[in-house]
């Protein structure tokens, strides 16, 4: 579903990215590991270019992500990304925080219909589509718990709470992967479970997921293959049990008995 | 105190005999129809201004607008106001051949002027806005200029509030210049009754006094909101 060849990222004189091959299937679920500074973050953001790569091609749906004339916004739509720091709107309730985007995309896109004047097409009116994104909005916040927040800000939030929001803000538009970068690194430690917990649901449900975490349990428990980051490039990868139980690489091994 | 009790009747005579009263009203009106359409057209400008200084810089294009708008604003706020007021008056309209009333000018000018102090508002404001706001709303598919406008310039806009009123009162002020090029305003009403009864100290006096009230109501104003911004901040 993603393909990545040989993305190098620089910022300035600093290489970020030494060349980065990658694949990630429909359904899998990659975990990324390594040390501060390596790169996490940065090949992450490559994938949906909130960074632009600076030479290689991100394939996405065989469609490559680097190149100026894709309409990068309409790819993103369908790549929901977790931020560490959650970025829910803050000038937004809940419940316009997960509606916003889809709203807002469905509009375009309605528009979009009725100048084609294709008769074919199912032309929703707006009412219709703010409904439908409520009932949709609604239903997630159920999902995870919080209906009763829908007209909080966030401010109002826990970081626990924030983190579940920002999670079905990103489900609202059905995307095919989802990215996560350290999604509970900024969260107070008892609040990390019950954000563990919703990723863990989302992993049962066949979501393809990519997760840059520190949180090793998780990565055993979910991850169908580990990536081992270090100084910009991937040294090893394989199942969880390979990367924890027998890693080859010296600093994989060395990474591991710090962090385990 | 008897001379002092002459001088207001003198005035008095002129405010309400000889009709000056609706010399007030009319600089009353101009002075404020300046200031706050002045302001009005000073935000919406100056936010497309700050918008495209804030503007990811490695395209060309963005770098010639932001090279356009900083010289805008360098030029505004380089020159003294009278000296714009005058320059559009009596320079640019009849080269332009154009003709406008005194009032719609001062409204053109005070809002262009405006513009400028009010886009270095907000460029701070927009840039004081956690960077993480932009990627949050660029990771759900929506655009740089949606984001802008649906997240961003709303939170940049309250956090400047406070500087936007003062914004405000500094036009108020500075709108006593547009008598040179003929606008009736306060300053001219009341050089006008002082002419009229010569005598000078009562209207000047009274004059201060309209200043002065008009800018603690604003102040208040801004205060009423803020404070009702900041309570929709926490509960509700
Ligand atoms: N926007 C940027 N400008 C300049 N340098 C950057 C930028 N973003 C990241 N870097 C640098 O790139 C390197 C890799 O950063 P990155 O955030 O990808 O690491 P990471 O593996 O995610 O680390 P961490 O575990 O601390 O999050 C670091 O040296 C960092 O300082
Ligand atoms: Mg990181």
């Amino acid at each position: 579903m993603i393909e990545v060849v040989n993305l190098t990222k620089c910022f300035g004189d600093l290489q970020v990215l030494k060349g980065i091959d990658l694949t990630i299937e429909q359904g899998e679920k990659v975990v990324i590991i390594g040390p501060s500074g390596s790169g996490k973050s940065t090949l992450l953001r490559c994938l949906n270019c909130m960074e632009d790569p600076t030479s290689g091609q991100v394939l996405y749906h065989g469609v490559d992500l680097t190149d100026f004339k894709v309409d990068i916004n309409e790819q993103r739509q369908k790549i929901g990304m977790v931020f560490q720091h959650f970025n829910l709107f803050n000038n937004k309730t809940v419940l316009e925080n997960i509606m916003l985007a889809p709203v807002i995309t469905q509009k375009k896109k309605m528009k979009k219909l009725r100048r084609q004047k294709d008769a074919d097409a199912e032309i929703k009116t707006k009412a219709q589509i703010k409904a439908d994104a409520k009932e949709n909005a609604l239903a997630l916040l159920e999902r995870i718990g919080l209906t009763d927040k829908a007209d909080a800000y966030p401010s109002q939030l826990s970081g626990g709470q924030k983190q579940r929001v920002a999670i079905v803000r990103s489900l609202a538009m059905n995307p095919d992967v989802m990215l996560f970068d350290e999604p509970t690194s900024a969260l107070d430690p008892e609040m990390v479970g019950e954000v563990l917990e919703v990723m863990k649901d989302l992993a049962k449900s066949g979501m393809t997921m990519v997760v840059v975490t520190h949180e090793m349990g998780f990565a055993r428990e979910v991850g169908d293959r580990v990536i081992f980051m270090d100084e910009g490039k991937i040294l090893e990868e394989g199942t969880p049990d390979e990367i924890f139980n027998h890693p080859k690489n010296p600093r994989l091994q060395e990474f591991l008995s710090k962090v385990l | 105190m008897s001379g002092f009790d002459r001088k207001i009747q003198r005035f008095l005579e002129v405010f309400i005999n000889a009709g000056g009263y609706n010399k007030v009203l009319e600089g009353l009106q101009n002075t404020l129809l300046i200031a706050v359409l002045g302001l009005v057209i000073g935000i919406v400008v100056g936010t497309l201004i700050a918008t495209v200084r804030v503007l990811p810089k490695y395209k060309r294009l963005p770098r010639i607008l932001n090279g356009i708008c900083s010289f805008y604003v360098g030029l505004f706020r380089g020159t003294p106001i009278v000296v714009q007021l005058l320059v559009f008056y009596y320079v640019l309209l009849p080269l332009m051949g154009l003709k406008m009333t005194s009032v719609a000018v001062s409204v053109v000018v005070f809002g262009l002027n405006s513009a400028a102090y009010i886009s270095e508002i907000m460029r701070s404001g927009i840039q004081s806005v956690d960077p993480g706001q932009m990627e949050g709303g660029r990771a759900v598919g929506l655009s740089y200029g949606t984001t802008m406008m649906r997240i961003i310039i709303p939170q940049a806009v309250k956090n400047i509030l406070p500087t936007l009123g003062n914004e405000f009162i500094a036009l108020i002020k500075e709108t006593s210049v547009v008598s040179f090029v003929g606008a009736t305003d306060l300053y001219v009403a009341f050089n006008y009754i002082g002419s009229n009864s010569y005598e000078f100290m009562v209207p000047y006096l009274v004059m201060a006094l309209i200043y002065i009230a008009l800018v603690l109501i604003i102040s208040m104003l801004v205060k009423a909101m803020e404070r009702s911004l900041r309570k929709s901040d926490r509960s509700r």
